[in-house]
């Protein structure tokens, strides 16, 4: 993998890193389990029960000092790792070919693995970031803490959460619809949610206002959805020489 | 004793003072603001749904209307999250041509800024001299992109085209004579750069203007001393970046602690503000439009002792040129691909950060190895800003709303999205 020296001079040298990685482990110990870090960012899961003594401490550790919650998001996993289109084998040193049109992961998702909050936070004194991430435990209920308590401008992130996934945050001072329209029903974000959405305004010259009505649009994909192994980004192949065996062949 | 009630009234969102679509509750006592709800969500255009139905580079449009002003920094972020996924790195010289139009966008941002800020507390003139500036740096846009504001010039792996040789020439016409033509054009003989090196040798004289007529103007001071005041510590606490942070005396600045593309090469100060006040945020803005001034002088320094590539040679990712595809079997599958299908961006997560002229903007980016995103997720800066609007007119008048709006540099089409 060929890292950006520009960008991982400042911050996201390895070592600095799980210094960080480090510093967290003993600080919350237990309380938070790695995920795999990309691009040289650290992300930390963490439970919806831990959470708001997780932020506490990410706050006001001494080594930690996470004292910016800079984007709170929600994140729906449930078409995660389907392609619209699948493709099986690849070469070793360019793309997968076969293309089976339909073919989807098999599976469901497992219970409470649909709904997601991600926090970035940054520490200005240490100059360090992190990604947090907390899973909802109810995938037709969602509901996490609201850390509103411990950064005040997670405010407005968690009424957009709120609004387009539909996540609730237990504790927040004023849980309102956002960037929806006045009445809105749904949650648009969702991936379950059309993209054209499921009603449409336009004016009524009889009844001399603007009334809604059931979309007229229908459901189109232009491009369809297609993962590709390149066995370029493929982990095990990037750092070590291509094996015979784990070289697939084309099919 | 006679009953007195809070006054609730509706500012906006048809106000002109409201910087697009913003609704405001207010909720005053005489003129004294108690209580303000921003009502946002009418121009939401679901950017972060539309990308995720799109493949990765036919979505570096939407990013320019996100923050309408600043339309380059959008794609900047957008463009390098998408990098820090892919593991690529564009050559230098793409950039450097990134970090002197980020700059360029810094100072349109700041001048839409300032002229609009000036305009709705009082002061026409500034708003006449700022549109004189910006256009100059919308032509060095149209010179570059095609098009005065949704450029779509950054591209994974680069920038679309290198600088063009040769700016577009004014021609007569009915209605410009002979002489307004040649005036016009007498800046624009030589290639882009020379057009920039000669603009940045004239801006520094141009922002001296804008603070002739403001800075220490009587009633600019009255109106933005000591109003919205920010501490420090809350402006961390509310999620503040950019001018909103450094005005309030926090001295964070991305390009500076978080380098990215070749800004750690690049000499130049932060401006920090001391009181937080209206005041502080304007002097901060207009120090930064004098270095990124300074910024651009060195880009264009550099550019024009070292010219090169402007975009990686990645078959996989960079289209190939036309006459290639038209005479090359490999070269015409690669273009098919990349225009049907786009590329595969492999699997993680990433968070992509720029300073963007309003603050710090951040793109997430969740890929499962498709070739679209699966969530793309902005972080504006100005969403925050304006979330804390309640927290910063609370107790000023009903005018100071204005200037507190102002000084947030609301843009609408990053807030909704």
């Amino acid at each position: 993998m060929s890292s950006d020296p520009v960008n991982s001079a400042a911050v996201a040298t390895p070592t600095r890193l799980e210094a960080l990685a480090q510093a967290l482990s003993l600080a919350l110990p237990g309380k938070l389990t790695r995920a795999p870090n990309t691009a040289g960012e650290l992300t930390f899961e963490a439970t919806p029960e831990a959470l708001l003594g997780v932020a506490q401490v990410l706050r006001d550790a001494p080594d930690l000092k996470f004292e910016m919650c800079m984007d709170v998001c929600g994140v729906d996993y449930l078409s995660h790792g389907r392609g619209e289109w699948t493709t099986e084998s690849a070469t070793s040193s360019g793309f997968s070919r076969g293309v089976a049109r339909g073919a989807q992961r098999q599976g469901e998702l497992p219970p409470g693995r649909r709904f997601a909050v991600i926090y970035h936070l940054l520490s200005i004194s240490l100059n360090q970031r992190l990604r947090l991430r907390v899973y909802c435990a109810d995938d037709e209920q969602p509901m996490v803490d609201s850390v509103t308590g411990i950064w005040a401008g997670a405010n407005w992130f968690e009424r957009e959460a709120f609004d387009l996934f539909g996540i609730l945050f237990k504790g927040h001072p004023d849980l309102r619809r956002l960037l929806t329209d006045y009445g809105f029903i749904g949650h648009p974000f969702r991936k379950d949610f059309p993209l054209s959405g499921n009603v449409e305004v336009r004016y009524d010259p009889e009844k001399g206002r603007v009334v809604y009505q059931p979309v007229t649009i229908d459901p189109r994909v232009l491009v369809p959805k297609v993962i590709r192994h390149d066995n370029r980004y493929d982990p095990q192949l990037t750092n070590a020489p291509v094996h015979p065996s784990s070289a697939k062949t084309d099919g | 004793m006679a009953e007195i009630r809070n006054y609730t009234m509706n500012f906006g969102p048809q106000h002109p003072a409201a910087h697009g679509v913003l609704r405001l509750v207010l909720e005053l006592d005489g003129e004294v603001i108690q209580k303000a709800d921003p009502l946002v969500g009418l121009l939401p255009r679901a950017t972060e749904k539309l990308a995720e139905s799109k493949p990765f580079n036919q979505s570096i449009g939407y990013m320019d209307r996100l923050d309408y002003v600043s339309m380059m920094c959008n794609e900047h972020a957008y463009v390098m999250a998408i990098e820090k996924l892919l593991g690529l790195e564009p050559p230098v010289r793409a950039q450097y041509i990134r970090v002197m139009f980020d700059e360029i966008t810094r100072i349109l941002n700041h001048l839409m800024w300032l002229g609009a800020h000036a305009l709705d507390i009082g002061a026409m003139t500034v708003f006449l001299y700022c549109f004189r500036e910006r256009e100059d740096l919308m032509d060095c846009y149209e010179a570059v992109s095609g098009t005065r504001m949704h450029a779509t010039y950054y591209r994974p792996g680069g920038v679309y085209r290198d600088l063009p040789d040769a700016m577009p020439q004014y021609q007569p016409s009915q209605w410009r004579s002979k002489k307004d033509v040649d005036r016009l054009n007498s800046r624009r003989s030589g290639g882009l750069l020379d057009f920039i090196a000669d603009f940045t040798k004239r801006f520094q004289a141009c922002v001296d203007q804008y603070e002739t007529l403001l800075t220490d103007n009587r009633i600019w001071k009255q109106r933005t001393v000591n109003i919205g005041v920010v501490s420090p510590e809350r402006a961390m606490q509310l999620g503040f970046s950019g001018p909103m942070l450094r005005g309030s005396g926090v001295e964070w600045d991305l390009r500076k602690k978080q380098p990215y593309e070749v800004y750690d090469r690049i000499d130049f100060d932060i401006p920090v503000g001391l009181n937080g006040d209206c005041y502080d945020r304007y002097l901060v803005r207009i120090a930064e439009m004098r270095q990124s001034n300074r910024i651009i002088e060195q880009c264009v320094a550099w550019l024009q002792a070292n010219p090169g590539s402007v975009m990686i040679d990645d078959r996989k990712v960079r289209p190939p040129r036309r006459e290639q595809m038209k005479g090359d079997m490999e070269s015409l599958i690669h273009h098919f691909k990349l225009m049907t299908e786009g590329y595969c961006v492999p699997a993680g997560e990433v968070y992509a950060a720029v300073e963007a002229p309003k603050g710090e903007l951040g793109v997430y980016l969740v890929s499962d190895g498709a070739n679209k995103p699966y969530r793309l997720k902005v972080r504006a800066p100005g969403f925050p800003h304006l979330a804390a609007l309640d927290e910063m007119v609370r107790g000023h008048m009903l005018a100071d709303v204005v200037a507190v709006i102002g000084t947030q540099d609301i843009v609408f089409g990053e807030i909704d999205r």
